[in-house]
């Protein structure tokens, strides 16, 4: 009986109480979260919120710079839009869905040998190596991709010594020798920029996995890979689907690995966007062509989100 | 031979990772490598001869370090008020609950959950339409704007995980509210916005595309610069930056945690 | 300490009226009158959930009640919030301040309160705890002895009028939370505080405390001094909880002067009316398990004793004594600790015994509780 261990008291506090949870309920004040919230939630509302829906009338408003904009519903914007980006769309979301899945198998050995295989000296190096790239603007970074994949370098030596850009070639992602201003360079150039936003909520999720874990499935007669296809990748499955997340949204808004490292035929929706917005100045399919990349994403992130059966991200 | 194979297999997770590290690093090494080019030409993608010239004049190309002062500027700022915002409304979700918290939670998580083009584009046309010149101010607005988010996430994080009876300590032993804040709250609380404030300034120092879509013709920040240059030529001096936020950030945090390790250690 | 002008000397009675917490629907403590003398050592003893820490946490002021009053030294407190009250918590896993080191930890009230001499008083108190070496570290370079004696020592230097204590050793090994058992002890009698001390552990309240509440569902199922409660159970959870006991169904079929006579386990048993807690016919007949004697079927039991044949169905060693596990005729299971003194070698599973013992070591309780309340089976 002695052995009873005691759980902290009942602190069931009804919602919307305006009570702070567990502490002292005299300094309680209904009004204090909203004033707390009210300058922060202010600042999305007024320059997240609304400039989204003003998008959305923008994207139905038909005229010009000098004349002015009016909202004429006129939904052919969006037809246009669809018809003319139409092959952006789909290598957006290619070259997105591509970069995330390398990312996943590239990310995650790392990941892994942070969490498991590193001591914890090498553990802190290793993470400051990962996140450390951050620090250096992004845009030197992928501008160093051109010195790395040019024409005749060392990387593009290799790959024809050994017979792979002819495989490329074949299924369309190099042409000839080059690999610069070709899909293969704006999905490498994809997947290096987003890959610390895989593999940190990999190790996030793999860290927490108690070693102890792993020697009981090897007492239960798991072998090493079994023992990771049942355990241990599993319970890292909400690092997954984070990482994943994180990396395919905004690889698919990107339009600066396909401008730097592209050619114009390889460009994304981002760069129809930046061209509409700042060259042909045509707000209206700018607005249209973000809000049809914003639907097609939120609904695909629900959807997978749904599969993968976690909705509690944040 | 076959014991070779056995040790490849045996070590094949370490040397996937270490792989995958090499080709994270890779493009850092490049920058430090060619910031000693003397390039042929207006572009720095092949090697020619070892210099040193950039590092002795890092402040030669014109407008590159205006253009990193104001970098700056910006990030410094938009740290501040992203910080302060976003500490405010992390205190809001983690300690109380009222009407509309999931609502403000959906509200925090959505613009880390949009592809940044979408909500650069929607905003400049919000500037656009309300015929707000674009300049510093609209940088700056859009900068707090999306740093916000990511203030908020750390800081409820370690707000969240704070023993919440070290502040019912304080207040048994005589401490007023007030005194709870800012005698015990606020230090055990400072890790998180640390860390939070540490985010805001490196995403907005390094962002360009809500930039770009949200800056007017005089306001060019070193990322805006970066991409000019990436269509006109790239002075040397670009990786010489580069290489020295690198080595800075490193620096950093290495001696931070040397230090914070010594503190363990010895206090 | 006693030099310093104590609050303490304008007296810590402690009483609560009517006090009572709920949590929307949930009533975490029904509406309890509770008055702790001056200089006590006063125990609040059940399990998780019993409500005990949200009554030790409505006398701080951490949780707001939702009826009655709380009165500390004469003086109603119920409106005044925890910094405003003459009371001192030592926190369950002690909440020290992480970011302050064991001098600021213990100097923080007195500096809230703006007390001059702070340096003196804070080295006399951790002189006191010895822990003096230790001012200048944080408290994570502490072992969880010495964090329990800053988190003490923080507390006290503040001479509150009542000191609170919510579980304050539950974080402690055996071997420790024994040791500090006793010191924490020493350490009231000392200052002559009151000290209110939630806990779980129902040896660990015997050892420390003059009183007892035994809580359990958010009541006070009885309170009274450690023996008087242990001896004479008034409720089944009570007679479980602390200690065991042996519970028998029994059926009042008469009485005899002093005694009353029951029915159980196929046996005519009798008891104290003095210790008969119920006026129902049907009851539970309790024993202590060390009260009673085991001895071979074949062996003589002297008149007057209550006496219970059965055969063993089991039996642990347990070093100090044997446990025993007898099945009555009457189809009862019963426990009975001996003493490893005289052992009858006889006295193994499977044979024949007789139980005895004194009819003025047996209670009765009313029939309509639960008769495993506060056993580790009966859901907590």
């Amino acid at each position: 009986m002695s052995t009873l261990t005691e759980a902290a008291p009942p602190q069931a506090i009804p919602p919307d109480s305006g009570q702070p949870a567990g502490s002292a309920p005299r300094t309680r004040r209904k009004l204090t979260p909203y004033w707390l919230l009210l300058p922060g939630v202010a600042w999305l509302v007024v320059f997240f919120a609304v400039p989204m829906l003003y998008q959305g009338s923008t994207s139905l408003q038909t005229g010009s710079l000098e004349d002015g904009f009016r909202v004429t519903w006129h939904l052919a914007t969006y037809w246009d839009a669809l018809v003319e980006y139409k092959w952006h769309f789909v290598r957006s979301f290619g070259y997105a869905a591509t970069a995330t899945l390398l990312c996943l198998a590239i990310g995650y050995p790392l990941a892994y040998t942070i969490a498991f295989k590193a001591s914890k000296r090498w553990r802190s190096v290793l993470l400051i190596l990962v996140i450390a790239p951050f620090f250096t603007s992004f845009l030197i970074r992928t501008l160093a991709w051109k010195t790395i994949l040019s024409d005749g370098g060392p990387v593009v030596g290799l790959l024809n010594t050994l017979h792979v850009l002819d495989v490329t070639s074949a299924i369309g992602l190099t042409s000839g020798d080059r690999v610069l201003a070709t899909p293969l360079a704006v999905v490498c150039g994809l997947t290096y920029n987003f890959l610390p936003f895989m593999i940190l909520p990999l190790y996030t999720s793999l860290e927490r996995i108690d070693p102890r874990l792993h020697e009981a499935a090897g007492d239960l007669y798991a072998r090493p890979f079994t023992t990771f296809r049942k355990v241990t990748f599993p319970i890292s499955l909400p690092g997954v689907v984070a990482g994943t997340l994180l990396t395919f949204i905004p690889a698919s808004g990107d339009y600066i690995n396909a401008q730097l490292l592209g050619s114009p035929s390889e460009q994304m929706v981002g760069n129809g966007i930046q061209k509409q917005f700042l060259n042909v100045l045509d707000y209206p399919t700018a607005a249209a062509l973000s809000f049809i990349l914003m639907a097609l994403i939120l609904g695909m992130v629900t959807v997978y989100m749904r599969k993968a059966g976690t909705e509690e991200l944040v | 031979m076959s014991r070779f194979f056995t040790w490849i297999r045996a070590h094949l997770v370490v040397l996937a990772g270490l792989l995958a590290l090499a080709y994270l690093v890779l493009p850092n090494l490049v920058v430090l490598a060619f910031s000693f080019n003397k390039p042929v030409g207006k572009f720095n993608y092949e090697w020619n001869e070892f210099s040193t010239d950039a590092w002795t004049d890092p402040c030669g190309v014109a407008d590159m370090c205006q253009s990193l002062s104001l970098s700056l500027q910006v990030a410094v700022l938009a740290t501040v008020g992203a910080t302060v915002l976003g500490t405010m409304v992390a205190f809001a979700l983690a300690r109380y609950r009222f009407r509309g918290r999931s609502a403000t939670t959906a509200m925090i998580f959505l613009p880390m959950a949009m592809p940044e083009v979408v909500m650069a584009a929607s905003l400049g046309t919000l500037f656009l339409n309300m015929r707000i010149p674009f300049g510093f101010t609209t940088i700056l607005i859009a900068h707090i704007m999306f740093c916000l988010s990511f203030v908020v996430t750390a800081v409820k994080a370690r707000v969240m995980s704070m023993d919440p009876r070290l502040e019912q300590a304080a207040q048994d032993l005589y401490a007023t509210p007030v005194q709870t804040f800012l005698r015990v709250t606020l230090p055990l609380a400072a890790p998180g916005i640390a860390a939070g404030a540490l985010l805001s300034f490196a995403l907005s120092f390094d962002d360009f595309i809500i930039t770009q879509f949200n800056s007017g013709p005089t306001t060019v920040t070193f990322p805006m610069f970066v991409w000019g240059a990436s269509q006109r030529g790239i002075p040397v001096q670009v990786n010489v930056i580069g290489t020295a936020m690198f080595i800075a950030a490193v620096g950093l945090t290495v001696g931070g945690q040397w230090l914070g390790n010594r503190r363990k250690a010895t206090a | 300490m006693t030099e310093q002008q104590s609050p303490a000397a304008v007296g810590g009675d402690v009483r609560l009226t009517g006090i009572g917490k709920t949590y929307g629907s949930f009533t975490a403590v029904h509406p309890l009158d509770l008055t702790v003398p001056q200089g006590s050592f006063f125990a609040l003893l059940g399990a998780s959930g019993c409500g005990k820490t949200t009554t030790l946490r409505m006398i701080a002021g951490l949780e707001e009640p939702t009826s009655g009053t709380v009165l500390i030294g004469g003086q109603d407190v119920t409106a005044l919030p925890p910094y405003k009250r003459p009371v001192n918590t030592v926190f369950q896993s002690y909440a020290l301040f992480p970011h302050l080191d064991i001098f600021e930890n213990v100097a923080f009230g007195l500096r809230r309160r703006g007390r001059k001499d702070v340096k003196k008083q804070v080295e006399d108190m951790l002189e006191l705890v010895e822990l003096g070496q230790y001012a200048r570290r944080k408290p994570h370079q502490l072992s969880g002895g010495q964090q329990q004696r800053v988190a003490v020592a923080r507390a006290l230097i503040n001479h509150p009028q009542v000191l609170l204590l919510d579980e304050p050793l539950g974080a402690l090994d055996l071997k420790l939370r024994r040791q500090m058992q006793l010191e924490l002890k020493r350490i009231q009698t000392e200052v002559g505080i009151t000290f209110v001390h939630v806990t779980h552990d129902q040896e660990e309240a015997m050892t420390m405390a003059d009183t007892i509440a035994v809580m359990n569902g958010g009541r006070v199922e009885q309170l009274g001094a450690p023996a008087e409660l242990y001896e004479n159970p008034a409720t089944t959870f009570v007679a479980n909880f602390l200690g065991q006991s042996n519970l028998l169904p029994a059926d009042v079929t008469g009485g005899a002067g002093e005694d009353l006579l029951l029915s159980a386990a196929g046996a005519r048993l009798t008891v104290p009316r003095a210790r008969c807690a119920t006026e129902a016919r049907r009851v539970h007949l309790g024993v202590r398990p060390e009260k009673i004697t085991i001895e071979h079927g074949s062996a003589e039991v002297a008149e007057g004793r209550n006496r219970l044949a059965g055969t063993v169905v089991d039996s642990s060693f347990i070093g100090v004594s044997t446990q025993y596990l007898v099945r009555t005729e009457g189809g009862q299971e019963v426990t009975v600790f001996e003493q490893n003194m005289e052992r009858d070698a006889r006295v193994v599973p499977g044979a024949p015994v007789v139980l005895h013992w004194n009819p003025a070591h047996s209670f009765a309780l009313d029939a309509a509780q639960a008769i495993d309340a506060g056993t580790g089976e009966a859901a907590a």
